[in-house]
C-alpha cells in the first residue's frame, strides 16, 4: 500500500505549561475525506497550523508522502503540495476573485518573479484561474472586489485560493462557519465536488456537514486525539456523545 | 450580484485594466506646457519632476508591497553623491554617469533587502529610519569625499548627448528630467501590472494569505526594495547633475520624510499619486515660501491634516469620492 498523502507522527506542542498538541498520531490516505471534531479550544486549528508551518512542533514529524516536510516554510510546504483554507477569512479585501486566483495560479507556475510582462499575457494562467472560478460559480463576481462579495461568495474563494496551489493535500477550518444555513448547501456542494484524489481534511462544527461529508471522523479533545472512526462509529461513541456531540445539540 | 462585465473574457478584462486612459495621456501632455506657459520655472519643474520619480519609486515599496519606510531618501543620497563624485573625478557624461549611480543605488538597495524582507510593520520603519540616520552620519563625517557640510562641489555636468547644454533657465534640465521620468513610469507602469505587480498587491493586501498560496513574500520584497531603490537613485542623480551640487540634505530625514508626504498628499499605491503629490508639494514649497520662507511647513502641514482627514486616499483616491459626495442630494 502506498504512503498516506499527509501523515504526523508523535506531534507536540505546547505553549509554556499549556498543551495543545499531544502525541498527535494522523494519517490522511490519498483521497481521504476525513473530518476533524472536538470542543472549542481542543486544538484542531492548532494542528492545522502545525501541519502548514505556521506553527512549529516542540516534537515529532510531519510527513508530505515520503518526505519529511517538519522543518518546512509555509510556503514551501504550498509548494510540495498541502493547502488550506482558513477559519476567518483571510483574503486580498482589494483584488477580485479573478486577479486574486489567476495570483496563485501564477505563483505556482512560477510566474509572478516575471516584472516586465503583462498579466494579460498569460492566458493559460488566466483560463486556469477562470476555469477554478467556474466551477465554484464564482465567475458572476469575478470582477468585483473581494470585499464586496457576499459573505458565502468569500468563503468559497478560500476554497478556491486553495485549489488554484493543485494541493495533493487539502485542510479546511470550517469552511461554513459564519455561513447561514439556508447557503450552506453552496459550500457543500463545493466540498462535495472536490477532486476525487485529493486527501481532504475538514474542521467543522457543523454536524450535518460533517456526516454527510466524512468517512472517516476523529475527535480532539483537550489537545489529544480522542477517538477515531467511521462516522457511525462516532455517533454511536457514548464516551464522543459524552464530551462532544451532547454539548453541540446534535439529537 | 450578477455583472454585465461577464460579456468580456477573463483576459481582455485584465487587458483592459492596462489599456492607456485619456486622462494619462492628457497628464502626459500638460507636463510639455511648462517650456510654452512659464518658461522662467523650468527649474522649477525640473525638481519636481525629480521629486515626482523619488516619489515613484517610494510608492513601489509603500503603496504597492505595504513597506512604510522612512529612509528612503538613503538611496536618493546614494544616487546624487555616486553622479557627483563620477563627474568630479572627471567624467561629466550624463547619461552614463546616470546609469553607474543607478546601479550603486540599486546594489546598496540589494545588499539591505535582506534585512528589510525579515521585518515588518513599526520595526521596518526603525530599520530603514536608523539605516537613512546611519548614511547621512557617514557622508557628514567623511569629508574627505563628499565635501561633508560644505556639500560636493566642482561639479560639472557635459552636454547631454553632447549637444544640449545644461543652462540658467533648467530647459534642458527640465527636458532631462521629465525625459528620463517619463521613461522611469513606462518602466513602472508595466511593472505594475505584470505578474509580480500582482504579487506585490497580494502582498499588501494581505501578507499571511500570500504565504497560504506559496509565494516567496521575502523574495518579492528583496526584488521589489533593489528596484525602488535604484529608481530613487535615478532621481538623486538627477538632482546632482541638474544642479552641479550634493548637499547632505540629499540624504537627510527631512528628504525620506518629504518624499513620504507628496506621497500621502497624492495617494498612496497609485501610479499617478506620487507624480501629483509631488506637483502638488514643490508648488505649494515654491508659493509658501514666497510668503515666509521661516514657516513654509506650517502650511505644508496644514496642508497634510487637511488631505488625510478630508481625503484619506489621497487627492488622486479622495477627489472622486468627495465629488460623488457632493453631488448627491
Amino acid at each position: 500500500m502506498s504512503a498516506p498523502a499527509l501523515s504526523a507522527r508523535g506531534l507536540q506542542k505546547s505553549f509554556g505549561s499549556l498543551v495543545v498538541a499531544r502525541d498527535i498520531e494522523l494519517a490522511l490516505p490519498v483521497g481521504a475525506r476525513y473530518a476533524l471534531i472536538g470542543p472549542n479550544g481542543a486544538g484542531k486549528t492548532t494542528l492545522i497550523n502545525l501541519m502548514t508551518g505556521i506553527l512549529a512542533p516542540n516534537a515529532g514529524q510531519i510527513l508530505l508522502g515520503d518526505e519529511d516536510i517538519t522543518a518546512l516554510m509555509p510556503q514551501e510546504r504550498v509548494q510540495r503540495g498541502i493547502a488550506r483554507t482558513f477559519q476567518i477569512n483571510t483574503l486580498f479585501p482589494g483584488l477580485n476573485a479573478l486577479e486574486a486566483v489567476t495570483l496563485a495560479v501564477a505563483e505556482r507556475r512560477g510566474l509572478s518573479r516575471r516584472f516586465w510582462q503583462n498579466v494579460a499575457d498569460n492566458k493559460e494562467a488566466i483560463d486556469e484561474a477562470h476555469d477554478i472560478l467556474v466551477k465554484l460559480q464564482l465567475d458572476d463576481c469575478c470582477y468585483q472586489p473581494t470585499r464586496e462579495l457576499p459573505y458565502g461568495r468569500q468563503r468559497l474563494l478560500e476554497i478556491a485560493l486553495a485549489l488554484a496551489t493543485r494541493p495533493k493535500v487539502l485542510l479546511l477550518d470550517e469552511p461554513a462557519a459564519g455561513v447561514p444555513s439556508a447557503e450552506s448547501h453552496i459550500i457543500l456542494d463545493a466540498i462535495e465536488s472536490l477532486p476525487d484524489e485529493l486527501a481532504v481534511l475538514i474542521i467543522e462544527h457543523d454536524m450535518d456537514l460533517v456526516f454527510r461529508f466524512a468517512r472517516r471522523v476523529t475527535v480532539m479533545v483537550g489537545g489529544a486525539l480522542f477517538a477515531e472512526g467511521t462516522p457511525r462509529e462516532i455517533e454511536a461513541n457514548p464516551q464522543v456523545r459524552a464530551v462532544y456531540l451532547g454539548q453541540a445539540g446534535r439529537g | 450580484m450578477a455583472l454585465t462585465q461577464n460579456l468580456q473574457s477573463p483576459q481582455l478584462y485584465l487587458q483592459s485594466l492596462s489599456r492607456w486612459r485619456p486622462a494619462e495621456i492628457a497628464f502626459w501632455l500638460a507636463t510639455l506646457l511648462p517650456f510654452v506657459l512659464a518658461p522662467n520655472y523650468l527649474s522649477l519643474a525640473s525638481q519636481i519632476a525629480i521629486a515626482a520619480l523619488f516619489a515613484l519609486s517610494l510608492d513601489l515599496i509603500l503603496g504597492y508591497a505595504g513597506i512604510v519606510s522612512l529612509g528612503h531618501a538613503a538611496f536618493f543620497g546614494i544616487g546624487a553623491y555616486s553622479a557627483g563624485l563620477i563627474s568630479r573625478f572627471g567624467w561629466g557624461e550624463p547619461l552614463t554617469g546616470l546609469l553607474l549611480s543607478t546601479l550603486a543605488a540599486g546594489l546598496v538597495g540589494y545588499a539591505t533587502s535582506f534585512i528589510i524582507a525579515r521585518f515588518r510593520h513599526l520595526a521596518l520603519i526603525m530599520l530603514t529610519l536608523g539605516f537613512g540616520l546611519l548614511l547621512a552620519e557617514l557622508a557628514n563625517s567623511a569629508g574627505w569625499l563628499t565635501g561633508g557640510i560644505d556639500g560636493l562641489q566642482g561639479i560639472h555636468t557635459w552636454r547631454l548627448l553632447g549637444h544640449f547644454n545644461f543652462d540658467l533657465f533648467g530647459t534642458t534640465a527640465y527636458a532631462y528630467a521629465l525625459a528620463v521620468l517619463f521613461f522611469v513610469f513606462l518602466g513602472t507602469r508595466r511593472l505594475i501590472h505584470s505578474p509580480f505587480g500582482l504579487a506585490l498587491r497580494g502582498i499588501r493586501e494581505n501578507w499571511v494569505r500570500m504565504s497560504a498560496i506559496g509565494a516567496p513574500n521575502r523574495a518579492h520584497i528583496r526584488t521589489i526594495y533593489t528596484i525602488a531603490a535604484a529608481l530613487a537613485g535615478i532621481a538623486g542623480a538627477l538632482l546632482a547633475q541638474t544642479t552641479e551640487t550634493v548637499s547632505l540634505d540629499s540624504l537627510g530625514f527631512e528628504r525620506s520624510a518629504e518624499v513620504l508626504v507628496m506621497l500621502v498628499l497624492g495617494g498612496a499605491g497609485r501610479l499617478y499619486g506620487g507624480l501629483v503629490g509631488a506637483t502638488i508639494f514643490m508648488v505649494a514649497r515654491d508659493q509658501f515660501s514666497g510668503i515666509a520662507p521661516e514657516y513654509w511647513y506650517f502650511w505644508i502641514g496644514i496642508l497634510l491634516i487637511f488631505v488625510v482627514i478630508l481625503l484619506p486616499n489621497g487627492v488622486l483616491g479622495g477627489l472622486p469620492n468627495l465629488i460623488a459626495r457632493w453631488r448627491r442630494p
